[in-house]
């Protein structure tokens, strides 16, 4: 019965011709937790997590999912009293060791966040602003780049000739694909998006959708999202977490039609969360 | 809670709200509309003859030819009085010598009958004689006697009133043609305006004086007519005179002397402009914004993104709000007692060791404006530039303080406003009541005159203050015309850089 009922609520996969390819774990963790002062919002979590593969993130709020996400750039530093145990390894370093400089591993981990967080600039100097960051001086050198980005991001055509206008001018949708150009533009090796369309309408929803299924070409994508047909349509693999446990790894085909947690299971068909 | 109640009471507040503005409203209307109508004549008047002449003769201004053409006019309409005054003069001096020759002739007849006496003593026999002559001489000292106080009664009746006259005529015309130059260049001059013109004329005119002889009230001021102690004389026709020909003699025309912000004073503000008052001002609001910028926004930026929540920062804070509600006096002892004699920045009161003061005391406004302008950036920018990969130092000066910006600089103009404004704070570290306009080098250990302070001084330690009211109206529109202006660009400022943050 539960079977029928999945079936009928998420019939979209991804169709990814690569679907078996391994190209290699890329991030690993090990016993990872997160800690709020006292309260540990990620428990024990070990998961490895491919390369060059679009992965989800679902689960009910407040089960730790984005902050499993914003682990893996270290974003959560900024609020007070957390700390973290077990390992996150990201190309062979725990990014949680002493001598790990976070402001490298960020250009290194590109994020999306929830809202659009463009910067009050003009849409050339949001996108530059990584580059910048990173020494990049010559004109003709950035303005390459940024057209590089834009057009990564599928935004290319929709802004070219209005370059200088401030971004906040920009549609919803629009600024959400400059904040992902914005983060293509440092050239990261990650992509980790939090809930990158939950303030979008279904068009604009649409073209990031399809803008990820481009991206993971080039990108390992991580994507935390309260929508599931989301998760399946866009992801090769799904991990459901609850109350800041992973409950279920793996492919989202085979998650999403034959959960092997019961968990997984009521989560997925409408049961609670 | 019945609807009819909920309305009522909306209403209630509503309209207490709006007579509170109301009043701020008058408040300010009452205030500034004397400030504008008396300060702006301060630049727009009825300048007299003299007021050319100042301009022409102290600051090279003005076509001589026409002013002389002018003066010759003038002082053709002026001749009549000073010929009068001059006829006056040698008529009583005639009449003093007259008095005076005979009374020394009578006393000088006496002592000779004093010495005939005495040689008469001598001799045996002629005590008839004696008695003769010692009755001459006796009469002639009571005559010479009489003569004395009649002269006394002259002086006190023709010659004092008529020297309290010329002083005031000259003080009204200037000095008498042909008289030698006075030292001060205030008595070089006559009245410059004429509305001032028009009460020297009327202390010419009337002698003013308290009537104290009803005991059961407060001693009356009366004006006793000048005139009165003349008649018959040939002073008596001046008064008509003057009274019917000022105009000729002043030759009053609007003037428009916007050069009285930029010129210097002379003789302590009793001709001239205000200069070194606004310059000192100036010097003295952007030292103090010197300061208190880079040290205010720093303070700021580590208070909202660096210092870690806790007792030490929030003792930190409380520190700057007891600090905001400081008097100003206060500040301005602590700046003579820590940079004038602790650290001595300078030998003297200077505008260094004032800048320093203002900066201290402006401070606090401008960590918690940029405070508040820094904790309003939306925490997502500054997410975004540290999930770029940029560093903390980074993030702040390339994202959240171009956002702040708009909010930083309102905290900083009205601060600056205040600076401009405040007088207990450079009264013990850089004020002085006259002075020349500074040199940039200078203000590292001069003091400066400046606007706040000299306009109290004026009006309280300034010798001729009814004489200058315009000079001290003139500095208050100026002072307030400067905050006005500094908050209009805090506005205008703020608006543009937030459209342009805003898209």
């Amino acid at each position: 019965m539960s079977e029928e009922i999945t079936l009928k609520k998420i019939d979209t996969f991804a169709a990814h011709d690569d679907e078996n390819a391994d190209k290699g774990v890329h991030i690993e963790a090990k016993d990872f937790s997160l800690f709020y002062g006292e309260f540990e919002a990620v428990r024990k979590v070990s998961m490895q997590i491919p390369k060059q593969k679009v992965t989800a993130m679902i689960g009910p709020s407040g089960c730790g999912k984005s902050t499993l996400l914003r682990s893996i750039n270290r974003m959560n530093d900024l609020i007070p009293s957390t700390h973290a145990s077990g390992e996150m390894i990201f190309d062979g370093y725990n990014i949680y060791a002493k001598n790990i400089d976070v402001v490298t591993l960020r250009a290194r981990v590109g994020m999306v966040f929830q809202k659009p967080n463009v910067f009050p600039k003009s849409i050339f100097d949001n996108v530059a602003y990584g580059p910048r960051l990173q020494g990049v001086k010559n004109k003709q050198v950035l303005s390459e780049m940024v057209e590089q980005s834009l057009r990564q991001a599928a935004i290319w055509d929709e802004v070219k000739d209005r370059l200088t206008a401030n971004a906040l001018g920009m549609s919803g949708g629009q600024q959400q694909r400059l904040c992902i150009a914005r983060a293509l533009a440092i050239k990261p090796e990650i992509l980790l998006m939090d809930e990158p369309t939950s303030a979008l309408d279904p068009k604009a929803t649409a073209k990031i959708e399809d803008l990820i299924g481009e991206l993971r070409q080039n990108y390992t994508i991580i994507i935390v999202t309260h929508n599931m047909q989301q998760a399946a349509r866009v992801s090769d693999l799904t991990a459901f977490m609850y109350e800041g446990v992973l409950v279920e790894f793996g492919k989202t085909k085979q998650l999403f039609t034959n959960p092997k947690n019961p968990q997984t299971e009521n989560y997925i068909t409408g049961r609670f969360g | 809670m019945r609807l009819e109640t909920r309305k009522l009471l909306d209403k209630a507040f509503s309209g207490l709200g709006l007579i509170a503005i109301a009043i701020m409203a008058l408040a300010l209307l009452f205030i500034l509309t004397p400030i504008i109508t008396r300060g702006s004549k301060a630049f727009v008047f009825k300048g007299t003859i003299e007021h050319r002449r100042v301009m022409l003769e102290q600051f090279n201004r003005g076509n001589p030819d026409k002013f002389n053409a002018e003066m010759a006019e003038v002082s053709k309409a002026r001749k009549p009085v000073f010929e009068m005054m001059a006829a006056y003069e040698a008529n009583t001096m005639a009449l003093e010598k007259q008095l005076e020759e005979t009374m020394e002739a009578k006393k000088e007849r006496a002592k000779e009958l004093k010495k005939e006496i005495r040689t008469l003593k001598k001799k045996e026999g002629k005590e008839a004689e004696i008695a003769a002559k010692d009755a001459e001489e006796e009469r002639l000292s009571e005559e010479a006697k009489a003569l004395k106080n009649e002269l006394d009664a002259l002086t006190e009746k023709r010659t004092e009133p008529f020297e309290e006259i010329a002083d005031v005529i000259k003080e009204l015309l200037g000095p008498v043609p042909g008289e030698k130059t006075p030292v001060l260049l205030r008595q070089q001059y006559g009245q410059t305006r004429w509305d001032r013109t028009q009460v020297k004329l009327h202390e010419v005119l009337y002698k003013e004086e308290w009537d104290y002889s009803n005991a059961d009230t407060m001693g009356q001021k009366i004006q006793i007519p000048r005139i009165d102690s003349f008649r018959g004389t040939k002073l008596e026709p001046m008064f008509a005179y003057l009274e019917k020909n000022l105009e000729a003699m002043m030759a009053p025309r609007t003037t428009f002397y916007w050069q009285f912000i930029t010129d210097k004073s002379k003789d302590s503000h009793i001709f001239g402009g205000i200069w070194p008052e606004v310059l000192g001002t100036i010097y003295l609001t952007l030292g103090a914004m010197f300061f208190a910028i880079p040290m205010g926004v720093i303070a700021a930026i580590y208070l909202c993104e660096y210092a870690k929540e806790g007792r030490v920062v929030s003792f930190l804070r409380i520190c700057i709000s007891t600090l905001a509600g400081v008097p100003s006096i206060v500040f301005g002892l602590f700046g003579l007692a820590f940079f004038l004699n602790t650290i001595q920045v300078s030998d003297s009161k200077s505008v260094l060791a004032g800048s320093l003061t203002l900066s201290l005391l402006i401070l606090p406004t401008i960590i918690r404006s940029s405070e508040e302008a820094i904790l309003a950036v939306p925490r997502t920018y500054k997410e975004a530039a540290l999930g770029l990969g940029a560093g903390r130092w980074h993030t702040v000066l390339t994202v959240i303080l171009p956002a702040a910006l708009p909010g930083i600089l309102t905290g900083i103009v009205i601060s600056m406003g205040r600076a401009a404004g405040e007088t207990a704070p450079i009264i013990f570290t850089a004020a002085v009541s006259v002075g020349a306009p500074l040199k940039i080098w200078e203000t590292l250990n001069q003091p400066t005159p400046a606007l706040p302070w000299n306009i109290y001084n004026l009006c309280t330690e300034h010798e001729a203050v009814d004489e200058i009211r315009h000079v001290q109206y003139g500095m208050v529109f100026t002072l307030v015309a400067i905050v006005l202006l500094l908050n209009l660009a805090a506005i205008l400022m703020r608006a543009r850089i937030a459209k342009k943050l805003r898209g």
